[in-house]
């Protein structure tokens, strides 16, 4: 197995990750976007992990997994009450604490 | 058997009394402090006899004071030296100081002089004062003027004669300013104030020295280690020692307040001329003669600055037609007598204090004989406004011409017994100083008799000079008594307490004994020279004053009295000098602090308020520029850690 293919998806991953969280003012959309991100981080830890034989790395990416599902859940409610407020899902309207 | 024992129980009674005379003298300091706090918070129902109450306490403090030293009288002449611990006072670790009071014949002469002129004039006051609303205050002050000055004749250290110091300050500023609703009698109290500052600056340099190189303030010790001191030291500390003098007694070049402070009700000037104030500096310097001893450079600049001021008061003398005026710059000139004589070592010291004993008693006498012409002739001042006053105020007259023939040294009057003494000591040594300092103390005898006489001449005799609707009147017996009682003693002081000596004898536990040795001229000449010229004074002031016609406005005068009356441009000299420059540089100072100081301060803080301002724009409320800002840093760091790792 070639690492530097991992290397290259995985920096694709985050890349096109931190764009669409950087770019996008739809908040699902942003969300989206920091999901790729974990998983290109979880792509490069399975990929090491292989690499050294050592399962240290796969374990760390079912937290990962885990903990992203759990955040998702509560990222999600705060999106759907902000737009049950707000009519917007845009992050460039939750603005309240500026002011 | 009896008679033993009757006597062994006076002895013990006797005992028993000097005990608690000696052992409560501090009720000396307390009696007037105490009746002054009670005058002051007694208020308004106070008012009809609350002036009693302060001749009372003042008479009391005399009458205790008395008890003092006859029972110090009773002991053995070696040991009338008595130290009185009161309380621990600053107990801090390795520095403790103790409040402690000294008997001895020094401090006691100081108590006798200060509280038996201090209660003739509380009584002339009651008379004096009768018209003024304030009186009761006027007396809480007089009261609180002898409270604090016995503390600091009585007091066993420095730092204890300190608080009496200050304390004479203080009540001299109320006293001075007491009608300060008037503005030159508070700017008059003020510059009193100010300039014993600048004297008390120096008390507390000698404080710090003291304390720096004997580790302790209080007499004992100082006196003991200060034999062993450098005499660069002691030099150093004896300056410092007498700038504080110079401050509280009006000497050169701290003499400007003197004259202004006659602004003060006439009994405060007596009381501060005689008794509590201006002796004050005579009493540090002789009190602390074991460390002028050890420094002979600091002795003479005592004995230059005492020939100075004699001289410079004598001169203002000749030209003041402000009757108080001319009187205070006589006390400057006496009082440098005094100094003069304590500069001149061992043999002064006596001298001093007791020119300075029968000085109190005729310069009282004259202040309180200018008040009662102040009081018969409408508060005025102007002597070419008096003239002739003789048939009216006869027991004035009387009782002036005894203070004035006391003032001049005629024998047998008490100034001739102590200022004689004083000229001839001055024309004791070795080298230039004899014939300088004898000279100097000679001349100025002489002028003292003249503006003496023109004095008296001027108010006394001549013609009548007075404004049109005055009546000149003889003052009430209140008034009167206590200046007969003080020409007495002008008149008789001197001759009494010198026969055998007795005086210097009192002293000799302080000062030690010493002979005093062989004048460059004889002792007769010296005298009759003297004499010849207070008589061609006293003649010349008579042909001038007396005979011929005063003019009732000053005539144009030659540069010299212009100089004179003026006193000697004192003031614009220390305006130009100290108080011009004084006040640009705190105006400098002022300046530098704004534009340095502050605009630094200021710069700091408007640099972070103007930081704030361009990092709150980061603070935009877009979560997304947040993002950004986190992906930034992270970049920043993977950089740096890349960069650094290879």
């Amino acid at each position: 197995m070639n690492l530097s293919n991992y290397l290259v998806l995985a920096s694709l991953l985050f890349a096109i990750g931190t764009a669409t969280v950087l770019l996008r003012r739809n908040a699902i959309i942003v969300f989206m976007g920091v999901e790729l991100m974990l998983n290109a981080a979880n792509l490069l830890l399975v990929t090491f992990a292989r690499i050294h034989g050592d399962l240290q790395g796969q374990v760390m990416a079912f937290f990962v997994m885990v903990v992203a599902a759990a955040e998702v859940v509560v990222g999600l409610a705060i999106i759907v009450s902000i737009f049950r407020t707000r009519r917007s899902a845009s992050v460039d309207d939750v603005n309240l604490l500026k002011n | 058997m009896p008679i033993l024992r009757l006597l062994e129980l006076a002895q013990a009674q006797q005992q028993a009394a000097s005990g608690f005379f000696q052992s409560s003298a501090w009720l000396l300091v307390a009696i007037p402090l105490l009746s002054a706090a009670f005058l002051l918070l007694a208020g308004k129902r106070a008012d009809r006899w609350g002036h009693w109450v302060g001749v009372a306490a003042s008479g009391l403090a005399f009458l205790f004071g008395l008890g003092v030293t006859v029972s110090l009288l009773g002991d053995d002449a070696a040991t009338r030296v008595r130290s009185l611990h009161l309380f621990s006072w600053i107990p801090a670790g390795s520095l403790h100081l103790d409040a402690g009071m000294r008997l001895d014949p020094l401090s006691l002469t100081f108590v006798l002089l200060v509280t038996f002129v201090g209660t003739l004039i509380h009584v002339y006051s009651v008379a004096y004062m009768e018209q003024d609303p304030s009186r009761r205050r006027f007396f809480a002050y007089l009261n609180f003027f002898i409270a604090a000055m016995l503390l600091l004749v009585l007091a066993d250290s420095y730092l204890l004669l300190f608080v009496g110091w200050e304390g004479v300050g203080l009540a001299s500023y109320l006293l001075i300013g007491f009608w300060n609703h008037e503005t030159p009698n508070a700017v008059a109290a003020k510059k009193a104030f100010v300039m014993n500052r600048v004297g008390d600056l120096g008390l507390i340099v000698a404080l710090m020295l003291m304390f720096a190189t004997f580790g302790a303030v209080d007499f004992t010790t100082v006196f003991h280690a200060a034999p062993a001191a450098s005499s660069g030291l002691l030099t150093a500390t004896g300056l410092m020692l007498l700038l504080a003098a110079c401050g509280k007694s009006a000497q050169f070049p701290l003499q400007a307040w003197l004259g202004d402070a006659m602004a003060g009700p006439t009994p405060v000037s007596a009381l501060i001329h005689a008794a509590t104030m201006v002796t004050a500096g005579v009493y540090l310097v002789v009190r602390s003669a074991p460390i002028f001893e050890g420094a002979p450079t600091a002795q003479l600049v005592v004995v230059i600055v005492g020939g100075v001021t004699l001289i410079f008061g004598a001169i203002v003398g000749l030209a003041k037609d402000d009757i108080k005026k001319a009187l205070a710059a006589s006390t400057t000139s006496q009082i440098g007598y005094m100094i003069l004589a304590a500069g001149l070592g061992p043999v002064g010291y006596a001298l001093a204090i007791f020119h300075l004993v029968t000085h109190g008693f005729f310069k009282a006498g004259l202040f309180l004989g200018a008040g009662s012409v102040m009081h018969g002739m409408d508060d005025q001042v102007d002597m070419r406004r008096f003239g002739a006053l003789r048939k009216f105020l006869p027991f004035t007259w009387a009782t002036f011409a005894l203070g004035w023939l006391a003032i001049l040294g005629i024998p047998p009057f008490s100034g001739f017994w102590s200022k004689d003494k004083i000229i001839e000591a001055a024309f004791v040594g070795d080298g230039w100083r004899p014939w300088v300092f004898g000279l100097v103390a000679l001349i100025g005898a002489g002028i003292t008799a003249f503006y003496m006489s023109r004095l008296f001449f001027m108010t006394y005799h001549g013609t009548e000079r007075w404004t049109n609707d005055q009546h000149p009147h003889e003052s009430p017996r209140l008034m009167t008594v206590p200046m007969i009682v003080l020409a007495v003693g002008s008149a008789a002081v001197g001759g009494l307490l010198s026969i055998g000596g007795a005086f210097t004898i009192w002293l000799e536990p302080v000062t030690g004994h010493h002979e005093h040795g062989e004048p460059v001229l004889s002792v007769p000449v010296i005298t009759v020279a003297t004499l010849a010229l207070v008589l061609a004074g006293v003649f010349f002031a008579w042909r001038q004053y007396a005979v011929s016609t005063v003019p009732t406005t000053p005539p144009l005068a030659s540069g010299m009295t212009r100089a004179a009356r003026r006193d000697l441009y004192q003031d614009e000299v220390n305006e130009a000098v100290f108080m011009r420059p004084g006040q640009y540089l705190t105006r400098s100072l002022v300046y530098a602090d704004r534009r340095v100081l502050d605009a630094g301060v200021n710069g700091l803080g408007r640099l972070v308020a103007a930081s704030g301002e361009v990092l709150r724009r980061l603070q935009n409320g877009f979560a997304r520029t947040y993002a950004a800002t986190m992906v930034a840093g992270l970049l920043i760091l993977l950089v740096v850690v890349l960069v650094f790792q290879s």
